[in-house]
């Protein structure tokens, strides 16, 4: 039983000059087998195995990771959180996780710094209104806060925003979820590992996958840089190194994986207390609590894994900001980076059985997989421990690429993808 | 972020160019005979493979044709550029 952290023991470990913390996981050697092998040690992979512990008893489980926790998309991200989705499946799947992002600092005894600032949608042209209304008018059927603002409102909302009607794309409007926001994206993943680890989970860093051993159709084990691993169950959850794991499989997927750029500028006093997404220029912007502006690009076409790519994107994106944000036109940019995010066809990610008895892909998050991290761990482990779908992710399986029952969120959701 | 060697106008920045996805993806015969699995083959599944990856390209903003490129996803290195219709270089 690990230590809870309260204001007694942050008070107790401040006579010690904080140096006798307890260590928040292991970091155990692989054993010989395993009930279930979570390959990929990011936020989704963590809560995967964290909620097969806690609510499916699966406790003799690992996570490989082959750097270390949360050093991949976990760490790389803009940390935005909305349920806004158009579509039924896509609300519920959304949705679900956001009601677990509520109250995940108190379950964890971790605090995420979940705030739910909200999250602003601007339209700049005559279509993006009307499917923003029409976006609004869906979330609210299906039970998700969701309010339309004219130009007026958007003003008043956040004060900063350049509303005048003579910029190339004008502001005619936006849509506000105030239970949207951000949370720490790093105290996700070690909040999740603390967790898991304290219920027997392994977490295995370092540990990178090789092989996956089958015969005929049943999963036999993996091969890892750590050894040969027994286990009869895997879970996939390696983002945009998913396709390079099904190669090893023998099986293809439906995605392509693409460099995505977020920047941070250096941080400034309180300026921005929402996240501002906006469809048609391609540009969204947050604050941080250290102060730096968090500000989302889009991806480059080309595949590639190189967690870099292009200038110009970052480029069109400073342009978009600039003309919606004229005060930061002084601002300094301190980082740039880039994560490679793997994209389903319909824009909608797979949480799945595979043909391959055992194994399991979590994966198509593309752009957007931060949000969901609760919800895709919780309905994953229930698909891995159940061999069964959970209903709020049966329609996100493989065999819709076959069927055509296509979750097409391309442009229906709140942002491009 | 790289330089293209389009084969009608010679280097030229990427940002030129629209990549096209995955070469050589052969459009089936007989479309009227294939079943759902091979319909999604088709049109959904791809290799997306980390390493050499043969690719379609548009030079977009220049001459506007289509080619082929054979490239390492891995590090955005270029092998070798080569036009529609000619048969994929061994590597």
């Amino acid at each position: 039983m690990k230590n809870k952290y309260s204001i007694f023991s942050l008070f107790k470990n401040a006579f010690s000059y904080h140096e006798n913390w307890e260590k928040a996981w292991k970091d155990p050697e692989p054993k010989n087998e395993y009930d279930a092998v979570i390959v990929g040690g990011g936020g989704h992979g963590l809560a995967t195995a964290y909620y097969l512990a806690k609510k499916h008893n699966m406790k003799n489980i690992a996570v490989v990771e082959k750097g270390w926790i949360g050093g991949g998309n976990t760490g790389r991200n803009t940390t935005i959180i909305r349920s806004n989705y158009l579509w039924d499946a896509s609300a519920g799947l959304y949705d679900h996780a956001l009601k677990i992002w509520e109250g995940l600092s108190q379950e964890l005894n971790y605090n995420i710094m979940f705030s739910q600032r909200g999250v602003m949608n601007l339209a700049h042209n005559l279509q993006d209104v009307r499917d923003l209304k029409r976006r609004t008018h869906a979330n609210r059927l299906n039970g998700i806060d969701a309010v339309y603002l004219s130009t007026e409102e958007v003003k008043k909302f956040c004060p900063i925003i350049n509303t005048s009607q003579d910029i190339r794309y004008p502001v005619l409007g936006g849509t506000l979820q105030r239970r949207a926001g951000t949370a720490r994206h790093d105290a996700v993943a070690w909040g999740y590992a603390r967790g898991a680890d304290e219920m027997g989970v392994d977490i295995i860093q370092n540990c990178e996958v090789k092989g996956i051993k089958r015969i005929n159709d049943n999963i036999e084990g993996l091969e890892t840089t750590k050894g040969f691993i027994k286990t009869k169950k895997i879970g996939v959850v390696t983002a945009g190194h998913s396709s390079v794991i099904a190669n090893m499989a023998g099986l293809k997927l439906p995605l392509e994986s693409k460099p995505l750029q977020a920047l941070v500028s250096e941080p400034v006093k309180p300026i921005i207390d929402t996240v501002v997404m906006s469809n048609a220029v391609h540009a969204y912007v947050s604050q941080s609590d250290k102060g730096e502006l968090v500000i989302g690009a889009g991806t480059d076409d080309y595949i590639s894994y190189t967690q870099k790519g292009s200038h110009e994107i970052v480029e069109g994106t400073l342009k978009a900001i600039l003309e919606l944000y004229p005060i930061f036109s002084r601002m300094r940019m301190l980082r740039q980076w880039g994560g490679i995010v793997d994209i389903c066809p319909d824009a909608s990610p797979i949480i799945s059985k595979t043909s391959i008895k055992g194994l399991y892909f979590n994966c198509g998050w593309g752009t957007g997989g931060f949000k969901a991290t609760p919800g895709s761990g919780d309905l994953f482990a229930h698909t891995i421990a159940n061999d069964e779908p959970h209903k709020l992710n049966a329609a996100f399986n493989i065999n819709r690429f076959v069927s055509g029952d296509l979750v097409d969120e391309h442009g229906a959701a709140a942002v491009a993808h | 972020m790289f330089i293209i060697n389009c084969p009608f106008c010679g280097k030229r920045d990427q940002s030129e160019f629209k990549a096209g996805g995955e070469a050589h993806i052969i459009r089936p015969k007989q479309p009227t005979e294939l079943s759902d699995d091979e319909w999604a083959e088709y049109l959904f599944m791809r290799k997306n493979i980390k390493g050499v990856q043969f690719e379609r390209w548009n030079h977009v903003h220049g001459c506007r044709k289509w080619f082929n490129i054979v490239r390492d996803t891995s590090n955005d290195e270029i092998k070798t550029v080569y036009k529609m219709g000619e048969d994929p270089p061994k590597l």
